[in-house]
């Protein structure tokens, strides 16, 4: 209880907010490495997804492949990457981005395979090349699921971008390391709260980005039916 | 016109859909492929926009090897109504319409304003253009999917089992509406459907499938029903049928037609 109240009172703390080292320069860091590692995971997982969802194959393979991921632990990971590529942005990064891509693979080949076959069918049938289809059916219509995939990847890759202070001075991440070192605990604690608080603020603007893709493509829902 | 020369399809695995088919599908006429599933009349309309590729034969669309024509070029110039309109969710009826005028590069005012003249002739309101697919009922949205098939007045129009997915009365009149805008367009139809009576009322002529497209009996509904060439076309078209064997009785001096199960169903003019 008083640890508590002692973070709280870090956290109120006006030096606390200022300077390079201060809450909002390490959350803006932190955002920039979340950023950049759902960018870079991105540009590998969602062509790939989009390939494996139109072509309706492989989804097997890339299942077990990312399930498997998934077990992968990031700190080991991590170390292992620093030990080859030593201090830096590089190891955490390489290892935050294996952590996004199977989140973010899943949601766009399951998105896209969840759509109604008939439908690409037919947009190919009245004369849509296959990036049309891609591009003006399939994605708009999986928005949602590929939205979904996003925010559990951002979930994941922010929370763990803590990991990143291991091998650079960044992020939110330096004042659990910092804190752990010199046994300051308020200071861990109240850098906890604080990426907490970036990671509700980003699931709540996500969940309100895929409610509104799902309206989007399902605007039948939003109104009644006219009686036939 | 369309001509099939010897078209055969073998899917991988062996399963062989079509077989050494042949067919001429003259211009401004409506053909309907009559088969139970797995006759491959699926298959045979799918190879004219190129949907499905042949083994071997071919396909002539007005003398031109459609293997000849860019696929994508060849579709949008081609209307393809499908089984349940087959149209796109989360665009407005009205942009589902103009789709493929879109495709052709036409502005999207003009596009949209040729959507809405056609949304009037299948006999939609136009108001409805700017709903979703899925606030329509079956039957208005196999109308929509009508007018997007002849929104860029198309030479030939491809059916397949279009109005399948109706209730019957629904799917009477939208029969009906298809043979009115068919006597004013003069479009070279190929309808692909496994109901009889739907083939009889919409083709000028009918071609009875049996497996593999194997063509059992070819000929206007008249000639089928009047001679059906054998036992198979025989069951198929119901020839045999109370309501198709009908007799005439005269009653209070005229002649009343009354079917195989004594239901008087119209009355003979002289």
């Amino acid at each position: 209880m008083n640890l508590i109240a002692e973070a709280l009172a870090w956290l109120a703390e006006p030096a606390n907010w200022s300077g390079p080292g201060g809450i909002p320069a390490r959350t803006g860091q932190h955002l920039a490495i979340t950023a950049l590692t759902i960018l870079l995971a991105g540009l590998i997982a969602w062509p790939a997804g989009v390939l494996i969802g139109h072509t309706r194959r492989g989804a097997g393979i890339v299942g077990a492949l990312t399930g498997a991921a998934r077990a992968i632990p990031t700190l080991g990971l991590l170390t292992l990457f620093g030990l080859g590529l030593g201090i830096g942005l590089t190891a955490p990064l390489l290892a935050l981005i294996v952590l996004a891509i199977p989140s973010l693979l899943a949601g766009t080949y399951a998105g896209i395979q969840a759509i109604d076959p008939a439908i690409p069918a037919a947009a190919r049938a009245i004369g849509m090349s296959p990036a049309q289809v891609i591009l003006t059916v399939e994605v708009p219509l999986a928005m949602p699921v590929i939205i979904g995939g996003l925010r559990s990847a951002t979930l994941q890759v922010v929370a763990t971008a803590t990991l990143a202070a291991y091998t650079a001075d960044i992020g939110l991440g330096r004042y659990l390391f910092a804190g752990l070192k010199s046994r300051d605990y308020t200071e861990m604690l109240g850098g906890a709260l604080v990426v907490v608080a970036l990671t509700l603020v980003l699931e709540v603007a996500l969940a309100i980005c895929q409610s509104v893709a799902r309206r989007i493509v399902d605007p039948a829902s939003r109104t009644q039916r006219t009686p036939a | 016109m369309i001509e099939f020369e010897q078209v055969t399809k073998t899917y991988p695995g062996g399963s062989v859909a079509v077989e050494g088919f042949s067919l001429v599908v003259p211009s401004h006429r409506t053909v309907a492929l009559v088969g139970s599933s797995g006759s491959g009349k699926t298959t045979l309309l799918r190879m004219v926009n190129r949907m499905v590729e042949p083994t071997s034969g071919r396909v002539l669309i007005d003398d031109q090897d459609v293997q000849d024509r860019d696929p994508v070029e060849l579709r949008r110039s081609i209307g393809y109504v499908l089984q349940a309109g087959g149209l796109l969710p989360h665009r407005t009826v009205l942009d589902n319409v103009a789709t493929v005028l879109r495709l052709n590069h036409v502005t999207r005012q003009a596009a949209r304003a040729r959507a809405a003249e056609m949304l009037e002739r299948v006999g939609l309101d136009p108001a409805l253009g700017s709903r979703y697919p899925g606030q329509l009922s079956g039957g208005q949205q196999q109308r929509v999917g009508v007018a997007r098939a002849l929104v860029p007045d198309p030479n030939i129009l491809l059916m397949d089992e279009p109005f399948g997915a109706v209730d019957p009365i629904v799917r009477r009149e939208l029969q009906d509406e298809l043979a009115r805008l068919q006597t004013e367009l003069g479009k070279t139809i190929v309808f692909v459907t496994h109901d009889v009576d739907e083939a009889f009322r919409l083709g000028d002529e009918v071609v009875v499938l049996r497996e593999r497209a194997a063509i059992a009996q070819q000929g206007t509904p008249s000639d089928i029903l009047a001679a059906p060439a054998d036992e198979f076309v025989h069951d198929f078209v119901g020839a045999g049928r109370a309501e198709r064997v009908l007799h005439t009785q005269t009653i209070g001096g005229r002649l009343v037609a009354v079917d195989g199960t004594g239901l008087p169903v119209g009355v003979l003019e002289s």
